[in-house]
Parts: structure tokens; C-alpha cells; sequence
């Protein structure tokens, strides 16, 4: 195999396995935020404010291996 | 099909500095960011007119959501600057960057064809500062508000091995959070740039209403991200110990 196969393989590979954890994580923050609303419509707002902010740190773990695959492929 | 390039790319130099049409785009919108301050400064009324009500409704939400996190109301006013320029600057960079013209306007530069504007923030040295002074001010205002030693003695603890650990590892996160920050951002806009890019060369007419509807989305939950990252960040640093 030379290297632009590697390099093809890789940017695929890195994109493909990175997302899945976040995928799963933001799920996971997702459920928990319903439910928690649902046992207290009263703190919806905060409990909003606290389950973007999660999500937005789970998401980043998936930016990171975007930002990865695109260097992989774009730079060298 | 136009080049994707991960760096932004040079439109011309000023003796050996750089001017990349990221750099241009921000230099735009900062100024007419100034501008529109300026006017709508000196246009100051007691019973405000519609603009003035728009802004001052985004202030007091911004100030009410500061308030919530950090406890009181005096520290709230006291690091609205900080907050509410990362907010708004993040905010209206991401916005502009799906303005039509950018991306779009090409200018001929040595040869090669070269986009005249380009999202601020997908050009990986406009995050990266903004992290970095977030990082720095935070620190800074955990110096001003808790003293130097208190401050200083979260990362160098020499009290036992295990406080040790934990500061070295304090310090660590910091500089992770530097990396985190500025990667989110330009990951998020950078991704979303390629994503139009290739929309419209696959189907430019209707099929990009989603796409541009998600990057506006993206857009604004990406400048609150950062805005309440730092805002935690701040109410860490000034949190009074409970003794």
C-alpha cells in the first residue's frame, strides 16, 4: 500500500471511529436532560443552559478528529 | 470545484505581514461593528426607539444569564466586557461568514484565483487568539479577585505529593483548555465552510436552505459555547472558598 492509499484509508478511518463515542454521548446528555425537565418543568431553563453547554463539549471530541482527518488529507 | 485549503489564504502583505481573507473579513467587521456602536451611541434616548430596545433586551438577557451563574449582580456587570465581546464578536464573525460574497468573490493573486472574504473564524489564528486571551483573562481576573497567593497556590501546591499532582495537573487543563476552545471553533465554522462549498457545487439552487439554516444554528450556539465556557471559567476562579 503507498502512502495516498494510507493517507486515503486514514482520513476515512479517523472520521468514521472518531464520531461514534460523541454520537453516543450527546444521547446519553440528551435523555437525561428530558427526564430531568420532566421531573422538574420548573428548572427547564437551567437544565437547557446546562445540557447545551454538555453537548457542545461532547461535540468537540468529534471536532477534534474532523479537524484531524481534514489535516490528514489536506496538509500532509 | 474550488480548492479547500485548511489555512486561510494570502490576498496581500504589508512588508512581510500577511493579509489573509480571513483577516480582511474580521477587519470589516470589527469596523462596522465600531461604527454601528458609535452611531447608535450617540443616538442615546430615555424612551428608546427599536434599535436600542433590541440591544438593550440582548444586554439585560445576557447579564440576567451572568448573574444566574455567577451569583451577584455587581460581578456580573464587572466581566460583562469580557463575555459580551466574545459573545457578540464570535457571533456576528459567524454570521458574516455566510453573508453571500463570501467564498464566492474571487480576486486574481499571483496566478491563482483566491476568495476575497472568508468566515473569520475558520482561519485557525482568529480562535486561537480569542482562546488564548480568554485563558489569560480568566487567570487574570482570578488574580484580581481572589489575591496572587490564593490564586497561584491552585496549581503549586506543595503542601503533600497529592496536591502536588493535582496543580501540575490544573496547569495541564489550562492549556488544554486553550487547545479545546480554539479547535471547537475552527473545527465547527471550518467544517461548515467545506460542507457549503460542496453543497453548491453539487446543487446550488433550494438543496442549501437546511445546510445554511444549520450553519446559522451552528453559528450562534458556537459563539455561546465560547461566551459560557469563559463565563464558567470566571465564576471558578472568583469563587470565594466556603470556610
Amino acid at each position: 500500500m503507498d502512502i495516498d492509499t494510507v493517507r486515503l484509508w486514514a482520513t476515512v478511518g479517523v472520521i468514521a471511529i472518531g464520531t461514534v463515542a460523541p454520537a453516543i454521548s450527546i444521547g446519553f446528555i440528551g435523555s437525561s436532560a428530558v427526564k430531568s425537565i420532566a421531573r422538574n418543568p420548573e428548572a427547564a431553563s437551567k437544565i437547557q443552559t446546562a445540557m447545551i453547554l454538555a453537548i457542545a463539549f461532547a461535540e468537540a471530541i468529534a471536532i477534534y478528529a474532523l479537524v484531524v482527518s481534514l489535516i490528514v488529507k489536506f496538509v500532509a | 470545484m474550488e480548492e479547500i485549503s485548511l489555512k486561510a489564504q494570502e490576498l496581500f502583505t504589508i512588508g512581510s505581514f500577511h493579509i489573509t481573507n480571513s483577516l480582511f473579513l474580521t477587519l470589516v467587521v470589527s469596523l462596522t461593528m465600531l461604527a454601528v456602536a458609535l452611531i447608535s451611541y450617540r443616538k442615546i434616548k430615555i424612551i428608546p426607539g427599536k434599535f436600542q430596545s433590541v440591544v438593550e433586551m440582548g444586554i439585560g438577557w445576557l447579564l440576567e444569564l451572568m448573574e444566574s451563574m455567577l451569583g451577584s449582580a455587581k460581578k456580573a456587570e464587572q466581566y460583562f466586557p469580557l463575555v459580551a465581546t466574545i459573545f457578540i464578536f464570535i457571533m456576528v464573525s459567524n454570521l458574516s461568514g455566510i453573508l453571500p460574497g463570501v467564498g464566492s468573490l474571487v480576486i486574481r493573486n499571483g496566478g491563482k484565483e483566491v476568495s476575497l472574504f472568508r468566515s473569520p473564524a475558520a482561519d485557525l489564528n482568529f480562535t486561537l487568539a480569542y482562546a488564548v486571551i480568554s485563558v489569560i483573562m480568566t487567570n487574570i481576573i482570578g488574580i484580581m479577585a481572589v489575591g496572587v497567593f490564593p490564586h497561584i497556590s491552585k496549581f503549586l501546591n506543595f503542601k503533600n505529593p497529592i496536591a502536588f499532582f493535582i496543580g501540575i495537573l490544573e496547569l495541564i487543563s489550562e492549556v488544554a483548555k486553550i487547545i479545546s476552545l480554539s479547535f471547537r471553533l475552527f473545527g465547527n465554522v471550518f467544517a461548515g465552510e467545506v460542507l457549503l462549498t460542496i453543497i453548491f457545487f453539487l446543487a446550488p439552487y433550494f438543496v442549501p436552505l437546511p445546510f445554511l439554516l444549520l450553519e446559522i444554528f451552528v453559528g450562534l450556539i458556537q459563539a455561546f459555547v465560547f461566551a459560557m465556557l469563559t463565563l464558567v471559567s470566571i465564576s471558578l476562579n472568583t469563587a470565594e472558598h466556603a470556610h
